[in-house]
């Protein structure tokens, strides 16, 4: 009963905030939701980042690769199937791709993860630019578009069944064991925990989400090619937005990508010759400076102001 | 198969293999050593090699001569950007696990603000100038003269850094603080100065890379990134740490991909991703860890 409870406290707000977005499209121009669509994609990207990566620690740098597996499953199915069933082919066959690089890197440990991930990116692209170019003699592809609107709702969900997901796993004894292999992983597997099996099935999952939210952008795009679905720096942001916000909640995440797309559209559209180099410079500022993001922040402030109450 | 397509295959990788070495041992003191993965490794190449164009372009110095320009220039801004930056995040992380993942992150940020200078400052536009760019013939052979002269500065740089590392005391220094740094600083070694070296070295070795590269390839802004990742692949198939590793390391990597070059260029990156990932699967610590 009292989890139950727990559900419903925790729940009344982000479902409020849930209606307030589905509603949105009916009193608002229709920039709004354009504009919310690229925030949604980046809570879903973040959110399922931190979901794994948070917990146990392993620093995946192939988000862009799972988002664009999303990605080109929707350019080649997009005219074949129904769009619903487009989007859960993206999510299965990026789940299948993570499962995949789960199993073969399981003897890595630590930051040779994240260098793995990191070429692993590399290495889809341009296996996949030789692919295009040799194989299919084409260089990019169109993609059957979608009204924004139907974008727009479809990101709602995925964002809500991510984020849902990863407060339920959070609660739950699986989110305890992804702490306890983040902790130690040894000591994990000698409790009697299957590391192995936990590891890959959750970061597959991860990517499951990635897939879709790949699947569904492609369409609001319109036109990919290896070096759009496969960009680098689509590695490196979610984890920044993740670490700006704080990787502890789920709340974290969700600010951080928030407030970093928001920040980042207002300064592209102010300074566009200057914007990269000035995501350079965010990026390095929060680093250096947000070492446990807006959550630490804020507890640190909070944990300041009560020891100042108590000396008064 | 011609005779000259076999040295033509040979010279190249040879040239490939030393630059690559160059530059993987240049992250391999930044990563092995100072415990930074610096992702913006490739943009000191991209540095060093505008800095011999318009040293050549503006005041027509030779790009031989450059090298001993930029080398200092590479080595200062390595040292400032550790002293100020990773220092701090060093002294600010909890443990070094938590510091070698912002401080990759750190660096990635790096790379864009480099990349970004570099773009509004010279332009996106290729650049090129035209050094020693006749063939020799040899043996009934032909040579173009400036892949001759890379090929033996390379070696030569290659050589000089080994002895350095070998023999110098600074060299030594550098050697117990990868291996140890707890015992290294007991036995009365400054860790944090000697880190900053490994990265201002490490800088210097990219740019010093960039200066021979700028002989023989077209200068972009964007040139930097592949260097990076090739370097990666290199660290990992010598093993971190391990000098002697990522020099073997690069000119096997050198070879490789200029062979593949000539069968199949679309898959010459695509082939050495997947040796990457062999090696990291089957023995993580380099082919000449024990």
């Amino acid at each position: 009963m009292d989890r139950t409870k727990g559900y419903v406290k925790n729940g009344f707000f982000p479902l409020l905030l849930v209606l307030f977005l589905g509603t949105l499209p009916f009193y608002t121009p229709a920039y709004t939701t354009v504009s919310l669509t690229s925030i949604l994609m980046y809570v879903a990207l973040t959110v399922s980042w931190a979901m794994f990566c948070g917990p146990t620690r392993y620093m995946s740098l192939a988000t862009a690769t799972f988002f664009g597996v999303g990605m080109y499953t929707s350019a080649v199915l997009g005219e074949r199937l129904p769009f619903l069933l487009v989007v859960v082919c993206g999510g299965l066959f990026s789940f299948s791709v993570g499962l995949l690089t789960g199993f073969i890197c399981l003897r890595l440990k630590g930051f040779y993860f994240a260098i793995f991930t990191f070429g692993l990116n590399e290495l889809v692209r341009n296996f996949a630019l030789w692919w295009e170019a040799r194989v299919a003699h084409t260089v990019g592809r169109w993609l059957v578009l979608v009204d924004s609107l139907t974008i727009y709702y479809y990101m709602l969900v995925i964002v809500s069944i991510t984020v849902l997901t990863a407060f339920i796993v959070g609660r739950s004894r699986y989110g305890l064991i992804l702490y306890s292999i983040g902790e130690d992983e040894e000591a994990a597997d000698h409790i009697g925990i299957n590391v192995t099996r936990y590891r890959t099935f959750f970061f597959a999952l991860t990517c499951f989400f990635m897939g879709l939210a790949g699947a569904v952008m492609a369409t609001k795009w319109a036109y990919i090619d290896p070096r759009i679905a496969f960009n680098s720096i689509l590695n490196f942001t979610p984890v920044l937005m993740a670490l700006f916000g704080g990787v502890g909640k789920i709340i974290g995440p969700i600010l951080g990508a928030g407030i970093l797309t928001v920040a980042s559209e207002v300064l592209l559209s102010r300074f566009p010759y200057y914007y990269m180099l000035l995501y350079g410079i965010i990026f390095i500022v929060i680093i250096s400076f947000l070492p446990d993001g807006l959550i630490g922040l804020a507890r640190r402030l909070r944990k300041e102001t009560l020891i100042s109450h108590a000396e008064r | 198969m011609s005779i000259t397509l076999v040295f033509d295959v040979a010279i190249t990788g040879l040239i490939m293999g030393g630059i690559y070495a160059l530059i993987a041992m240049g992250l391999n003191l930044q990563y092995g050593v100072a415990r930074v993965l610096n992702v913006s490794h490739g943009e000191f190449v991209m540095v060093g090699a505008f800095i011999t164009y318009f040293a050549h372009k503006l005041f027509a110095i030779n790009p031989l001569v450059s090298l001993v320009l930029c080398g200092p220039i590479l080595f200062i801004i390595g040292l400032f950007i550790h002293r100020t930056l990773f220092q701090y995040i060093r002294r600010s992380s909890e443990s070094l696990d938590v510091f070698e993942g912002r401080s990759m992150l750190a660096s990635f940020g790096l790379l864009y603000v480099i990349q970004n200078i570099a773009l509004l400052w010279w332009g996106p536009n290729i650049k090129a100038y035209s050094y020693l760019n006749y063939p020799i013939h040899f043996l009934g052979l032909t040579f173009e003269a400036n892949r001759l002269v890379a090929l033996l500065f390379t070696l030569v740089m290659i050589l000089v850094f080994y002895l350095f590392v070998a023999h110098s005391k600074t060299g030594k220094a550098i050697r117990a603080a990868a291996q140890n740094e707890k015992s290294a600083q007991l036995m009365g070694i400054n860790v944090p100065a000697v880190l900053g070296i490994c990265f201002g070295l490490g800088a210097m070795l990219a740019g010093l890379a960039g200066c021979i590269v700028s002989m023989m390839r077209e200068l972009t802004p964007l040139m930097g990134f592949p260097y990076l990742i090739i370097a990666m692949i290199v660290l990992v198939l010598g093993g971190t740490g391990n000098i002697l590793g990522s020099l073997f390391g690069g000119l096997i990597l050198g070879g490789v991909t200029t062979v593949v070059m000539y069968v199949e260029p679309g898959l010459s990156l695509v082939v050495s991703y997947v040796i990457f990932a062999l090696i990291l699967l089957i023995k993580p610590e380099g082919l000449l860890g024990g």
